[in-house]
């Protein structure tokens, strides 16, 4: 499995490598934690012709968090991810999805914005992004635009990114008060891609939940947000019985196909099970949290 | 279209020309002639090939060598300094933790990533840190016990020595 | 790490392994690691349809890549007669198509380059016009009338049936039947999974167009057999091949057979004259190379209503692929499958078999098993957990009511097999205290009042191992003996030459220790060299556990024949007389005054130096060891499963595995034998599956569908022991590289059948997927 011949740079700044898109268009291709791309390149299922190496460019890579806003760099590693405290105490959703992603040598390297841009439907983090209802911006030489994550994916593999586009910047509103979340994710082993994943973040008030976010993963064309069951949460008390209505509302936004992972109805469960215990641990760390 | 790379492997700087679309594991294997590193599979699931890029284990299958440039790497090679095993490699054959041997230098990798992390890892956090290496032959159980007799070594040892480029 | 004082390597001391230092450093050496000058490598065009006619190949375009040295397709070969080649069941199979491309991966041209990125563009530049056929993927399909053929071109072949095979007394059993107070059937299927090493399988062919001498690095498990095979195949005389097998990544069964890269990789060398490397990538491992198992099954047990075992009857259907290419003994067209009696005493037993063509890759080995024994394994200790549900009686006291008893042995089984010596009963009492059964069982009946599923699961088998009495048990007609060559320096130093061949096993320390036991030279001053035709005995190699069976029988009885020598040797030195001298640990010495002794090493430099008159110089032999009989490894598993009904995933929460292997060598290698044997054993309950899609499109033909257990699936393992020797092997050793692959799938899927029987379900086939589960638990009302 030998990739086949491309053109390679490596730009070391925001501009260059946006020239550089630019000027190749439909020819060349983002070259990020690469742990997508190259086993792809191997597989001779991608042949471009040009690669655009972003991972010298350091004003990509960051996580901040200021004027409510919770800001993550598309070069943002899995594994960076997984050990940042600030996101463990803040972001359980995040924290928790992060130690899940492939597994731990593969998270060295892989990136959160890569794996965005990439759009698998059984990728781990478009979910978590759906849950926390976040936003992209996407420059190109000629500017930028922002846009929510929910508009952002349209198909397996396929998201709003134009070729001579970056993913430059994940904007996530912060979360304060009283809040909690959790990734649920059933896979055949270390290193295998979601069966079926579930993105839980809650905002809770006065023991009422502020709002909530529902992401799914693997159980459709692309990562989908359960809107329905996120509506029927809000404004109410997390008892048991709200907790099954907006499971079933999940299940119910869940469009799996049947596969060497399960049937319809399997995945279908999985999704109603998972949103239930996900709630449920959600709601424990948002009691416990600040 | 060769592109020349410069980076310090094991401690020594290497200058090279390759083709953008070589592998590193293909760069360190058939260029360098270090055969410690190995290839089990196609889409970077096996981890025979795992080496250290700038003290990080990494896939080398799934990485370019171009993208090695001017980078420290390390690879099993250098796991014994001066002569004298590594304390991982000590424990590797002490609890008979390898049988064909293919998969271990990619675990040995592993495991020294994991023990300058977390000096001291029980057995969940050895399994879970190991997860991106399969070995058909052992089973992992002593796997697991050469780690945790690495771990109890190198507390011991003061001056364990760090390979190059390790440790930042 | 305290020091110690240094063990010599007796047999029962389990001394550090001999091998490591190199592999650990990095320095071991595979065959991908072999880099000869002027080498050229192959790439390997397949077929992306796993039935079709081939209409024409076009290769100008690849010729023309700049570094192309050769574009080789099957006419070529079939000029040289080389398009079709003998499989290791008297078949042939293509080793580039000709006519048809009978399975989605099968080869069917090859690029030469000198460059393994370029030979891997060429050929995607080769076009190839197929006409696309129907297959047909399921093999009681293949067996109905106007299912496609997948063997037209062989004459006579109208049918895709390849063989019937029966065993046991069919009247005798139908009487049992007759008899019996109850039948208890299950229908399984062991799917279709593969071996895996880590490293794949490769070839570096060098054939010199000076002096035509072949020098073949290949993944080999049985190097002597494949230079028998390719002086056969390739018509090269065999004084003149020389395979040398270097470090194996692992085996498995995966590397017994000749697979087409060899020997197009080889003809290549000899077409141009230049060294050919070719290592098959993951997929190409995945979808072409050895598979295992593939078996519908459907047993019988005929019982009584208090559980005594009266008669089994087996019906079995093989999967064989394109080409009937499974590695076993020629008899035996089903391996040793009808070892399917097991552990117990059933009187009667007759079993059937039947083989089919399918349009998907051939195969068949041994995966880390004796010949269809786990596949046979595994049916009767699924099929007892099925009486005891429907009996309802205990599964562990069912099998300890039909146990063969120790005073039994030897004891010949319905089937025929000769058992030589267990202790089945003490194996399972073992298992059940380890395991703290009754307490298990107690919490399994509360958890059950909650609604919350845990199973027990147990599987008490046997293995048969050690082929083989080279009287019935050939491969291709080469008799399954083996050997073992010693010679014991000036110095006392020594060098032992096997037949055999080590993929991980541990020979270079395991076998020293033998020679330690039987001559008293320290394991680390006996250099154990194999894996190289020109320079070991010949040997039928390693698999099927027969390594320690029948080469470490040869290394005791080289060894004792130099102790012999030895002793005569020691009489001339000590001036006594040879019926007067005794040996121990190493000593020679005058029976009564020990304190007259001489050591080997002593003995050893006067083979060379100081004589007895008339005698030849030098202390060296070979012995070429014929098994009397098999040997019959067993033990009890026992594995403990809590099931989440929300998701249907089954965790193991304990796995306690009793083995008898004989006599334990390096008992610390033994028990790394018997983790990986469990480790796999749990991947194929669990995980690993080649399966196909209706069209023949194979469905596992890389490591994101073709799952293997990481160390953080895998349980950790409880292992225990009982020693039964082998009453026929020189040192009483059985063989253990294989009993925990062998024995633990059917106590992981008894474990989880275990936990659900109680709702009515009473079997689910493996993989046991979470899904699998869970959709058995809806069916009954009992998911979440
Ligand atoms: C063994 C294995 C198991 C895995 N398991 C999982 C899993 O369980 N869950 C999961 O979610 N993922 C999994 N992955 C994928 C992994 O998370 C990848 O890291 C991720 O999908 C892609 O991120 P990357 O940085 O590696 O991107 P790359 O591979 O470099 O790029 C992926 C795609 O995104 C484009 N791209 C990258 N960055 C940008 C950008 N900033 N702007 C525009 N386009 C960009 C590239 O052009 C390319 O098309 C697995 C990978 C492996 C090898
Ligand atoms: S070869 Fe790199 S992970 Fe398998
Ligand atoms: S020791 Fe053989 S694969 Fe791990």
């Amino acid at each position: 499995m030998l990739p086949a011949p491309f053109e390679y740079s490596a730009p070391e700044t925001m501009d260059e490598a946006l020239d550089l898109l630019d000027a190749l268009g439909d020819e060349s291709k983002v070259l990020a934690g690469g742990q997508s791309l190259i086993p792809l390149l191997k597989l001779r299922f991608a042949s471009p012709a040009h690669l655009v190496d972003v991972n010298r460019v350091a004003e990509l890579d960051f996580l901040d968090e200021h004027d409510g806003v919770l800001r993550i760099g598309p070069l943002f590693r899995h594994k960076a991810a997984e050990r940042s405290g600030m996101l463990a105490s803040k972001y359980a959703v995040i924290a928790e999805a992060a130690r899940q992603v492939a597994d731990p040598i593969v998270r060295n390297r892989g990136t959160v914005g890569g794996s965005l841009a990439h759009a698998d439907p059984a990728g781990d983090w478009g979910s978590v992004m759906l849950a926390l209802d976040a936003e992209f911006v996407l420059r190109s030489k000629r500017g930028s635009r922002t846009i929510r994550a929910r508009d952002f994916f349209s198909g397996p593999f396929s998201s709003a990114l134009k070729s001579n586009e970056l993913l430059v910047e994940i904007r996530v509103p912060a979360a304060d008060g009283r809040k909690g979340g959790s990734y649920l994710k059933l896979e055949r082993k270390v290193g295998d891609f979601a069966t079926v994943a579930v993105a839980v973040h809650l905002q809770m008030d006065d023991g009422k939940v502020k709002s909530a976010g529902i992401g799914l993963t693997a159980v459709g064309p692309q990562n989908l947000k359960a809107d329905r069951a996120e509506a029927a949460l809000k404004g109410r008390a997390l008892d048991d019985a709200t907790i099954k209505e907006a499971a079933a509302l999940a299940a119910a936004a869940a469009e799996p196909k049947a596969d060497n992972r399960g049937s319809v109805d399997y995945k279908r469960n999985v999704v109603r099970v998972f949103t239930e215990r996900g709630l449920r641990r959600a709601r424990e760390r948002a009691q416990g949290g600040a | 279209m060769g592109r020349s790379i410069s980076l310090t492997v094991n401690g020594e700087m290497v200058t090279a020309d390759v083709e953008p679309r070589l592998l590193l594991v293909h760069f360190i294997r058939e260029r360098l002639r270090l055969t410690g590193t190995h290839i089990g599979c196609d889409t970077s699931h096996c981890g025979a090939c795992i080496v250290l890029l700038d003290g990080v284990p990494v896939k080398s299958c799934a990485v370019l060598a171009v993208q090695a440039d001017g980078r420290q790497l390390t690879s099993v090679e250098a796991l014994a300094a001066g002569g004298k095993l590594h304390p991982i490699q000590a424990a590797f054959k002490q609890e008979h933790g390898l049988q064909c041997g293919f998969c271990t230098p990619g675990m040995m990798m592993s495991s020294f990533a994991l023990l300058a992390d977390n000096p001291d890892p029980d057995e969940e956090e050895i399994r879970w840190a190991l997860s991106g290496n399969i070995c058909r032959c052992t089973g992992y159980v002593n796997i697991v016990k050469a780690v945790r007799a690495a771990s109890a070594q190198m507390k011991l040892s003061a001056a364990v020595p760090i390979p190059v480029g390790a440790g930042s | 790490m305290a020091t110690e004082t240094p063990l010599k390597g007796f047999i029962g001391e389990s001394i550090k392994r001999k091998e490591d230092d190199r592999f650990i450093q990095g320095k071991g050496n595979y065959v991908d690691d072999i880099v000869l000058p002027g080498m050229l490598h192959m790439s390997i065009l397949r077929s992306p349809f796993a039935h079709a006619r081939i209409k024409s190949i076009k290769a100008d375009a690849a010729q023309a890549v700049p570094g192309v040295v050769a574009v080789v397709t099957g006419d070529l070969l079939a000029q040289h007669k080389l398009a079709w080649m003998p499989t290791l069941s008297g078949d042939t199979q293509a080793v580039l198509a000709t006519d048809k491309v009978r399975f989605q991966g099968q080869e069917v041209a090859c690029v030469i380059a000198t460059d393994p990125y370029v030979a891997r563009d060429a050929a995607q530049l080769i076009e190839v016009d197929y006409d696309v056929l129907p297959a047909v993927v399921d093999p009681y399909q293949a067996l109905e009338p106007g299912a496609p053929l997948v063997r037209d071109e062989k004459e006579g072949q109208s049918s895709n049936h390849i063989y019937h095979w029966e065993a046991g007394d069919k009247a005798k059993t139908e009487q049992a039947f007759a008899r019996a107070e109850r039948v208890v059937s299950l229908e399984t299927f062991y799917p279709r999974c593969h071996p895996s090493p880590v490293e794949t399988c490769g070839i570096v062919a060098d054939i010199s167009p000076v002096t035509g001498n072949a020098t073949i690095y290949m993944t080999s498990q049985a190097p002597h057999a494949h230079r028998t095979l390719f002086a056969i195949v390739a018509g090269l005389p065999e004084e003149k091949i020389r395979i040398l097998s270097p470090d194996i990544g692992g085996g498995f069964g995966n590397k017994v057979p000749i697979y087409p890269g060899y020997v197009v990789a080889t003809a290549a060398s000899l077409l141009l004259g230049k060294p050919v490397k070719w290592v098959e990538d993951r997929s190409e491992n995945l979808i072409s190379t050895g598979f295992a198992r593939d078996y519908h099954m459907k047993g019988e047990l005929a019982v009584t209503n208090d559980g005594r075992m009266l008669g089994l009857r087996v019906k079995m259907l093989s999967d064989n692929g394109a080409f009937y290419a499974d590695a076993q003994p020629s008899k035996f067209r089903a391996g040793l499958f009808h070892i399917v009696t097991g552990s117990y005493d059933i009187p009667a037993a007759h079993v059937e078999t039947d083989g089919a063509y399918t349009n998907k890759a051939p195969g068949g080995v041994a995966y880390r098993c004796s010949f269809r024994v786990t596949e046979a394994s595994y049916l009767i200790e699924r099929l007892v957990e099925t009486a005891a549900i429907d009996l309802k009686m205990d599964p562990a006291e069912l099998r300890s009511k039909n146990f063969i008893r120790p005073e039994q042995f030897p004891y010949t089984s319905a089937t025929g097999f000769d058992y030589d010596s267990g202790q089945y009963e003490k194996a399972l009492r073992l298992a059940l205290e380890k395991a703290g059964y009754d307490e298990l069982r107690k919490e399994q009946a509360e958890k059950r009042k909650r609604g919350e599923l845990m199973g027990i699961g147990l599987a008490s088998f046997t293995e048969v191992v050690g082929a083989g009495p080279g009287k019935h048990f050939d491969i291709a007609g080469l008799r399954m003996f083996d050997s073992a060559e010693l010679r014991v320096h000036p110095t006392g130093k020594a060098i032992l030459k096997l037949g055999v061949k080590s993929q991980g096993q541990g020979h270079e320390t395991t076998f020293a220790q033998i020679v330690t036991e039987e001559l008293g030279i320290p394991a680390v001053d006996v250099m154990v060299q194999e894996g190289d035709t020109d320079n070991t005995p010949y040997g039928l190699g390693t698999y099927a556990s027969r390594s320690t069976p029948v080469g470490g029988a040869a290394t005791a009885m080289v060894s004792r024949k130099l102790r012999d020598k030895a002793k005569k040797i020691a009489a001339h030195l000590l001036e006594a007389s040879e019926a007067d001298i005794d040996f121990d640990h190493g000593k020679f010495f005058v029976q009564g005054a020990p304190s007259k002794s001489k050591t080997i090493q002593e003995i050893a430099f006067a083979a060379y130096t100081n004589l007895p008159d008339g005698m030849e110089a030098g202390l060296e032999g070979v012995t070429y060891y014929d098994p009397p009989n098999f040997t019959y490894p067993f033990g009890t598993y026992l594995v403990v499963v809590d099931i989440d009904r929300g998701t249907g995933q089954a965790k193991v929460r304990r796995m306690i595995a009793v083995d008898d292997c004989g006599v334990r060598i390096n008992p610390m290698i033994v028990e790394g034998q018997i983790h990986g044997g469990l480790a796999e054993g749990f991947g194929i309950a669990f995980m690993q599956l080649i399966t196909f899609d209706e069209e023949g499109n194979c469905l596992g033909s890389n490591f994101t569908d073709y799952l293997l257990p990481t160390s953080w699936e895998t349980p950790n393992f409880e292992t225990y022991e009982t020693v039964t020797p082998s009453p026929h092997h020189p040192i009483g050793a059985k063989g253990i590289g294989e009993s925990a692959t062998v024995g633990s799938p059917a106590a992981f899927v008894n474990a989880v059948i275990d936990a659900v029987a109680h709702l009515g379900i009473k079997n689910i086939d493996m993989p046991v997927t979470s899904d699998k589960i869970w959709s058995a638990l809806h069916e009954v009302g009992a998911a979440e």
